[in-house]
């Protein structure tokens, strides 16, 4: 062990590459009846080379969150691009209920591509969106998701997350004894991974800030567990605190101003707020169990925490600024309860559940703290780290398949289930972005 | 995690001159009592006490040394499933590094506690401090001193062993002892 702290703990990559282990999608349960909705190839106008296909990254983006269902290329009866050349009844035989035609534009010589897109209600004949973006070739998929956030919102009344991001972290094995650890970032369906920080010693709990700009996590490259906020788009970073014993769980408050955490400094793990401002410590519980996993309310009043202040973990939560007595216990209907956060509703709380002392088995679940109901979304069984989607529409957790950690997804009602399987390594500790702009 | 240990415990040899007020300092592990009557006689001289029991001292220490050795040549504890406290039957070890500790305060060494993967990853950091801290304090109730020891949870993060089965979940519950 010594030898691998010398060969490596000193290792610590701050990088910006491509990594080549890319995530793709598979959905593993869908809906039973899905939208039907045409997406027709959109048209290349000057006949250039695209790497991306656009419509097929639109297909790709509604297939994948399980609620629509895209006909095949092979059965449309006519190819539009525009409304002019839409005729309704070719759809309606179709059986489809919606339509998304485009066409795209490269002036010669030129890096800037412009996708004119149309979104048309068969039933109803009548077009509901439209629009011309402009961006650089390499912006293809991004143009992609945005068309794909339209149709989402325009059908569902949800705004879309589909250029949303997330981070994870990586684990790969390196040799006898040895790992190495790397944080990454990628498209919300696990394209265009990058790696953010790589180091010999473990990195954990990744949490974005509220404006998307920076990551908070903790990395063992000390040989202790330390916080540290790097900034995604420059690779700038700064550690943050240097207490005795744990330093971990960093959550942003929903201002941005302030990070919770989790120290041990005084003996055993207790929740803390750091101002990021000024540097001051505001100690928020004290108890000699185990208070770890903190989250914010939405209102950013509260901490919900997880503690084993009753002998095993259950969930509570307090308001800033009050007595470390004055702690609300929410839930009791478990043997344990760990790892919770509020949806944007601050009703419902997800949350990490093992039922039974006899079955050691963890699920993702929700809790309505008003009317108790809990719906368990999750049928494996070593289910953690949820995190939620800018839109609340998905959550996205870490499991095990195959013996090796992958990152699922499920709707917020249980009945849309996808997988990222990764070509190496275990993956685990998912971040959902806020939305980005 | 082999070489290093043999290192460590070369020093360990130091205690047992604790125990073994009389004992010839050894040059290793190997130098063995079993064919050394004449060294001893030496040395038992200078310590003027009487032969005979000098004799039967050396045999009943020379136990004392190897129980020590063995002892200290343990560095890995396993835990039981959701228990902090280490098991009853390895309290004698853990004295015997407690004592090393207390004998050699020069020593420094770091508590490395661990957690199986099943709960949540900050959970699991948090356990692993809570098994760490749980022979942290033994050792200094048994007269080590705070400032030798380090204390460092990675929970679930360096499995010693990879796999979903209830072996590799009894392997990876552990602390380990680390010489700094």
């Amino acid at each position: 062990m010594k030898l691998r702290t010398s060969l490596l703990g000193a290792f610590i990559c701050l990088c910006n590459w491509t990594a080549n282990a890319e995530l793709s999608i598979q959905i593993t349960q869908g809906v039973d009846n899905p939208i039907p909705i045409a997406v027709v190839p959109f048209s290349n106008e000057s006949g250039g080379f695209f790497s991306e296909d656009v419509s097929q990254i639109v297909i790709n983006d509604l297939e994948q969150v399980g609620e629509f269902r895209a006909l095949s290329r092979a059965n449309m009866l006519s190819m539009p691009s525009g409304e002019q050349e839409v005729f309704y009844r070719d759809w309606r035989i179709l059986a489809q209920d919606y339509l998304l035609v485009g066409k795209i534009d490269q002036q010669p010589g030129s890096q800037l591509v412009q996708v004119q897109y149309e979104f048309f209600d068969i039933n109803r004949e009548m077009k509901l969106a439209g629009e011309v973006l402009t961006g650089s070739v390499t912006q293809l998929r991004d143009i992609g998701h945005t068309i794909s956030n339209v149709v989402f919102e325009q059908v569902t009344g949800i705004p879309g997350a589909f250029t949303s991001e997330i981070l994870y972290i990586v684990s790969e094995s390196a040799g006898p004894e040895m790992s190495l650890f790397r944080l990454e970032k990628a498209d919300y369906d696990g394209a265009r991974p990058q790696t953010l920080l790589e180091s010999g010693e473990p990195i954990m709990s990744p949490s974005w800030s509220p404006n998307g700009q920076d990551v908070a996590y903790v990395s063992f490259e000390t040989d202790l567990p330390r916080i540290y906020i790097q900034n995604i788009a420059t690779g700038q970073r700064r550690q943050i605190t240097n207490y005795p014993n744990i330093n971990s769980s960093p959550v942003w408050s929903p201002d941005g101003t302030k990070l919770a955490m989790v120290l041990s400094k005084d003996g055993s793990p207790d929740i803390y707020v750091q101002d990021l401002n000024n540097n001051q410590l505001i100690r928020i519980t004290d108890h000699p169990a185990i208070d770890t996993e903190p989250s914010w309310t939405p209102d950013g009043r509260h901490i919900v925490f997880m503690s084993d202040r009753t002998g095993q973990p259950q969930i509570y939560q307090m308001e800033l600024g009050a007595n470390s007595y004055n702690v609300e216990r929410l839930t009791y209907d478990c043997f344990q309860c760990a790892k919770a956060k509020f949806l944007p509703d601050g009703l419902n709380l997800v949350h990490v559940r093992r039922e039974t002392r006899q079955s050691p088995t963890y699920q993702i679940a929700i809790l309505n703290i008003e009317t108790l109901r809990v719906i368990t979304l999750t049928g494996t069984s070593l289910d953690e780290s949820p995190s939620v989607a800018p839109n609340g529409s998905m959550i996205m957790y870490a499991t095990k398949f195959n013996g090796r950690g992958v990152l699922d997804a499920v709707s917020i009602d249980g009945r849309v289930k996808f997988r990222l399987p990764s070509s190496q390594g275990d993956v685990r500790e998912p971040s959902w972005s806020p939305f980005l702009n | 995690m082999g070489k290093q240990s043999n290192q460590f415990f070369k020093v360990s040899l130091l205690v047992m001159s604790l125990f073994v007020l009389g004992a010839c300092s050894s040059t290793s592990e190997t130098d063995d009592e079993i064919s050394g009557d004449d060294s001893q006689s030496s040395s038992s001289s200078s310590s003027g006490s009487a032969s005979s029991s000098a004799g039967s001292n050396s045999g009943q220490l020379t136990q004392e040394q190897i129980r020590a050795q063995n002892a200290l040549r343990q560095t890995v504890f396993y835990f039981d499933f959701d228990v902090a406290e280490f098991q009853p039957a390895d309290r004698e070890t853990l004295t015997y590094h407690a004592r090393d500790l207390a004998a050699n305060p020069s020593k420094r060494l770091r508590l490395e506690g661990h957690a199986d993967e099943r709960g949540t990853r900050e959970y699991n950091l948090a356990l692993g401090e809570r098994r760490a801290n749980g022979i942290l304090n033994y050792f200094i109730v048994n007269g080590a001193s705070r400032s030798q020891i380090e204390v460092v949870s990675y929970g679930e993060e360096r499995p010693e062993q990879s796999g979903q089965t209830e072996n590799a979940y009894s392997r990876n519950r552990r602390v380990e002892i680390v010489a700094r």
